[in-house]
């Protein structure tokens, strides 16, 4: 059964890199207990994956994580956190998720018992649900092969379970095109939310059974494309902050179906989640450039327990291995948090993570501490999902309006009619879910499979925007 | 203003029903459907593609002028049927096997569709078999393939070989992007073309076919 936050957890003081109000603890790993830990996650180089490239692909793995744990012990680095995300090849075929589980458990476990190195291990299955158009959420073999995945994994080793789910993509991806924001709450909140909350009930079943941790999930396909597109100018950054605003309304579903993190790292709408819920988060920023680019690259950090490079490919840099570069670089930015946290300096730590990107971007505005708490307390207003993302949205767009018009916050001069479409694209919302829903549906016909999403599960009543 | 440039500034702004009534003033004026594609509705299309390529312009801008574009084309393919000016070429786009990510595809799909192409969009996950059935179907001038994972880029090379064993590869030029893409990759595959953005895959089909904005042989 699904919880409802009413409350927040964190308050201005106390919303801070390194300290949650729930730590995760596990195998003498803490999680948000004081200090950020970095956490490593690496790909293969172009590669065929079949069941004749499986040895050459594991030894791979083994090498990875060999590295990224040598360089661990040689800068002092103690614990460290490992997520492992399938692929998909890996998901459709969970013999292959477990057999490179078990290969990454194992050496995990060497350097634990060789070197004394603490880690967990998040295994981290793809969506495979969205393989079929439009996609089965709840049925099919692909669900099936999803769920027995997570379930292998966890038992061959992996300690948290985490996803980057995907539900109401079908709708995001088109709306994100168009600056949509009716399509963005459609896909996000109406169909994001239902499906979030079936697979989540799921995912924390599985995590029970296996004694591993339900940690949390991302937007990452909604979010993160909106972000990536306004970075390469497709769509305005204003769009796409008000889009991560929205998607905290979905990934804390997650939270209220019973995850208790750490949040996965690339979800940024995990600041707010933080405040929400207290658990603590994984975040990206400067050092996940290799794996996508960003305008938060610092003030991410203010929200770390678990400090991640996003994933890096097996390649070969000047240096070294690329993971173990990875590894590197997020050891050396885990030392200044940590230090900054030690000496008493954190507040001003955090103050300069803020100051140093806030004002460049809208994305970095929204997750200024002042502004992450305000729409924190938005997104837990009275209200089913729909009322909270509709809120929400029409907050962040206030939260905007204000710093472009004080100028604390830049608002590049092609987005300034941005501000007042958005506006008026909220205003002109039905105030309740049913008249919502009914107005949209027909527009995703053929798109969406609505057979597929189950609206009546959370047993949460019906809200009026008020 | 005449007619032509009214056809391509109601298309620059997106006006769909504008671009309509202009378009059936133009013919029933007795303008060529041939002309009224190029000197409007292309002509319209092609400004917009430029601002947006030089960052004057977001996507959903775009799309509302290639809404008004496929507004008025509807009234002039028809027109156009059986003649080589019913669209400069067909293009087949798809992400290949194993990869879901679609929205790189897709932006392809809309500026190849803007430029003049007619797009026959495969979807994701599509396999060598896939491509080689539609290249047979629809015998398109170019193949566009995408993806974003590095565990799946080497299957574009598995589709030109399959082109390749039917005897196809000569048929159609083949270009290809996505996140860990490269020219050098492209090369290494033989693929006829790389592009790096959504963009730049216009300008790269037409530059691969020899045709100018008009679609007209250079």
């Amino acid at each position: 059964m699904r919880k409802r936050y009413t409350t927040l957890a964190l308050d201005s003081a106390s919303l801070l890199f390194g300290r949650s109000t729930h730590p995760v603890i596990r195998n003498g790993v803490t999680i948000g207990g004081g200090a950020v830990i970095p956490e490593i996650k690496f790909t293969l180089p172009p590669t065929d994956i079949n069941e004749g490239s499986m040895a050459d692909i594991t030894a791979m793995f083994e090498d990875m994580v060999a590295g990224v744990c040598k360089r661990a012990v040689e800068l002092h680095q103690n614990p460290i956190v490992v997520e492992f995300e399938l692929l998909p090849e890996m998901t459709i075929n969970p013999g292959w998720g477990e057999l490179i589980t078990v290969r990454l458990r194992n050496v995990l476990d060497d350097f634990r018992n060789r070197d004394g190195l603490l880690s967990l291990l998040r295994i981290t299955p793809v969506d495979i649900r969205e393989l079929q158009k439009p996609p089965l959420r709840r049925s099919g073999r692909e669900t099936e092969l999803l769920f027995d995945s997570f379930r292998r994994c966890a038992r061959a080793g992996g300690d948290m379970l985490s996803i980057e789910s995907t539900g109401g993509k079908e709708v995001t991806d088109p709306s994100i095109m168009a600056a949509d924001l009716r399509g963005i709450l459609f896909g996000t909140v109406l169909l994001g939310c239902a499906d979030m909350e079936f697979l989540w009930g799921r995912i924390c079943a599985i995590a029970r059974e296996t004694s591993t941790i339900a940690a949390g999930d991302t937007a990452c396909g909604i979010g993160n494309t909106a972000m990536v597109l306004a970075d390469q100018g497709y769509v305005p950054k204003v769009f796409a902050a008000v889009v991560r605003a929205v998607t905290a309304v979905r990934s804390l579903v997650a939270y209220e179906a019973g995850a208790v993190g750490p949040g996965k790292d690339c979800g940024y709408e995990n600041a707010f989640l933080k405040a929400i819920t207290g658990y603590p988060m994984s975040m990206e920023g400067k050092s996940a450039a290799c794996a996508h680019f960003s305008s938060l690259g610092n003030i991410a950090g203010v929200y770390a327990d678990l400090w991640s490079n996003e994933s890096v490919q097996h390649i070969k840099l000047l240096s070294g291995m690329a993971p173990v570069v990875s590894m590197e670089q997020l050891i050396y930015d885990c030392r200044l948090f940590n230090v900054a946290s030690k000496k008493g300096f954190a507040l001003n730590f955090r103050d300069m993570l803020v100051d140093s990107d806030a004002r460049l971007d809208p994305q970095a505005f929204i997750l200024k501490p002042d502004v992450v708490l305000d729409l924190s307390t938005t997104i837990i207003s009275d209200g089913d999902d729909y009322v909270r993302g509709v809120r929400t949205a029409k907050k962040a767009v206030e939260i905007l309006e204000k710093g472009a018009r004080t100028g604390e916050m830049l608002l590049p001069e092609r987005e300034a009619g941005w501000i007042e479409r958005m506006k008026i694209a909220l205003e002109e919302l039905p105030p309740s879910k049913r008249e919502f829903f009914k107005e949209e549906s027909d527009r995703w016909q053929g798109v969406v499979d609505f057979s597929q999403y189950e609206f009546s599960e959370s047993g949460i009543e019906e809200g009026i925007i008020g | 203003m005449d007619i032509y440039q009214e056809v391509a500034s109601n298309v620059e702004q997106g006006y769909s029903e504008k671009t309509k009534k202009a378009v059936e003033r133009a013919l029933a004026e007795g303008c060529p459907p041939a002309d009224i594609l190029h000197r409007g509705l292309i002509a319209g299309m092609n400004v917009v593609a430029e601002r947006f390529k030089s960052g004057h312009m977001f996507l959903p801008e775009v799309l509302s002028v290639a809404g008004a574009m496929k507004a008025g084309m509807t009234l002039v393919k028809p027109l156009l049927a059986g003649t080589k000016q019913s669209s400069f070429g067909k293009v087949i786009i798809g992400t290949v096997r194993g990869d879901m990510h679609d929205i790189g595809k897709n932006l392809v799909g809309i500026m190849l569709e803007g430029a003049g192409y007619e797009v026959i969009d495969l979807g994701t996950d599509v396999r060598a078999d896939k491509f080689v059935e539609a290249v047979e179907r629809e015998r398109p001038a170019v193949v566009g393939m995408s993806a974003l994972l590095t565990t799946t880029m080497l299957h574009m090379k598995g589709v030109i070989e399959a082109l390749e064993q039917k005897n196809l590869r000569s048929d159609v030029k083949i270009i290809v992007g996505g996140a860990p893409i490269s020219n050098n990759f492209a090369t290494e595959i033989k693929a006829d073309g790389y592009a790096r953005d959504a963009g730049s895959a216009a300008d790269l089909v037409r530059s691969l076919l020899k045709t100018d904005r008009h679609g007209n042989p250079l």
